[in-house]
């Protein structure tokens, strides 16, 4: 306890202020890169109070795909687009007032379901996962696997979807570029290829000193 | 102990965040993606806040399902953006008008 506030809670005030303040540079940054940065910086704050609400599996996953593959794509295709960021920008200035009212109105809509109204939230009190599992990770397995064993298999799909999806819009033909053609290497037949010449077979005639004649 | 409304208010601050950056950087596209991502976390603290609250692994079950869709989104989303910029020279939205939309 640290002035009334337990250490958990004051970990996740900080780092909640800390998320706030990149969530706010991830929207008003000039530069796209430096949105992308901030985008990497709010995820690992997010990790960190999710590891603070006993989420673990869940926090190492947002590390792992979130800024290890989906930033990473992010910033390598902004730093392959050549993007003109004066023009992008013009207009901001005019944005910004019809940003904040919006940001405003949504916030205090919000507040005012949960602070105000307090939806019988007061009284809840938090439970601890009662699973009988030794960590989050194996809970969340042994769920996983049973009970939604089907939505994992189409989650599954859905990613092999994207995958395939991405590299067909992507790919293109380059001139000059080799490429192998499968229709036409599984068609081909050995005798197209291949001409087998009869002749009679050398007899190697042998040096004095019992070398092979070159 | 984080009470959930604070949890939640968190969450509603990173949703209104987001709705107000796709406002401010209405021209550029690689800035709105980023903007959703923002949303479905916000998203996303709500299930984690919850199935803390409530001790029900399920909410952090859908959390997991919300980002891998969001993982394939967002590569989707990318790679119609180089194939539009390799077309176009342009990402900004206001001149995406072909179809007229």
């Amino acid at each position: 306890m640290i002035f009334g506030i337990s250490i958990v809670s004051a970990l996740f005030y900080a780092f909640a202020g800390v998320l706030v303040l990149a969530a706010v540079g991830v929207i008003t940054s000039k530069n796209p890169v430096h949105a992308a940065l901030y985008l990497v910086f709010a995820f690992f704050n997010s990790a960190v109070i999710w590891l603070l609400m006993q989420a673990e599996f869940l926090a190492i996953v947002l590390v792992l795909v979130y800024v290890g593959a989906v930033m990473v794509l992010f910033l390598f295709v902004v730093m392959m687009l050549d993007i003109n960021v004066a023009q992008m920008r013009e207009g901001f200035a005019r944005y910004w007032q019809l940003g904040a009212v919006i940001a405003v109105v949504v916030i205090a809509e919000i507040a005012t379901v949960f602070l105000v109204r307090g939806l019988g939230l007061q009284e809840a009190v938090p439970v601890v996962a009662a699973t009988g599992a030794p960590s989050n990770t194996q809970a969340l397995g042994q769920l996983l696997y049973t009970e939604y064993l089907y939505p994992f298999e189409l989650a599954a799909v859905i990613l092999l979807v994207a995958i395939v999806a991405a590299i067909t819009l992507t790919m293109r033909k380059r001139p000059g570029l080799k490429q192998q053609d499968i229709g036409k290497q599984i068609n081909i037949v050995a005798k197209d290829r291949v001409r087998i010449v009869k002749m009679p077979a050398e007899v190697p005639s042998t040096a004095p000193n019992g070398e092979r004649a070159p | 102990m984080i009470p959930l409304q604070h949890v939640l208010m968190l969450g509603g601050v990173l949703f209104a965040l987001a709705v107000a950056g796709m406002f401010l950087n209405r021209k550029n596209v690689i800035l709105l993606l980023m903007c959703v991502e923002l949303m479905l976390l916000a998203v996303n603290f709500n299930f984690v806040a919850f199935a803390r609250q409530l001790g029900d692994l399920n909410g952090q079950l859908f959390v997991f399902f919300i980002l891998t869709v969001a993982a394939a989104e967002s590569a989707i989303g990318l790679a119609i953006l180089v194939v539009l910029f390799r077309e176009r020279k342009s990402i900004n939205v206001e001149q995406l008008d072909t179809m007229k939309g």
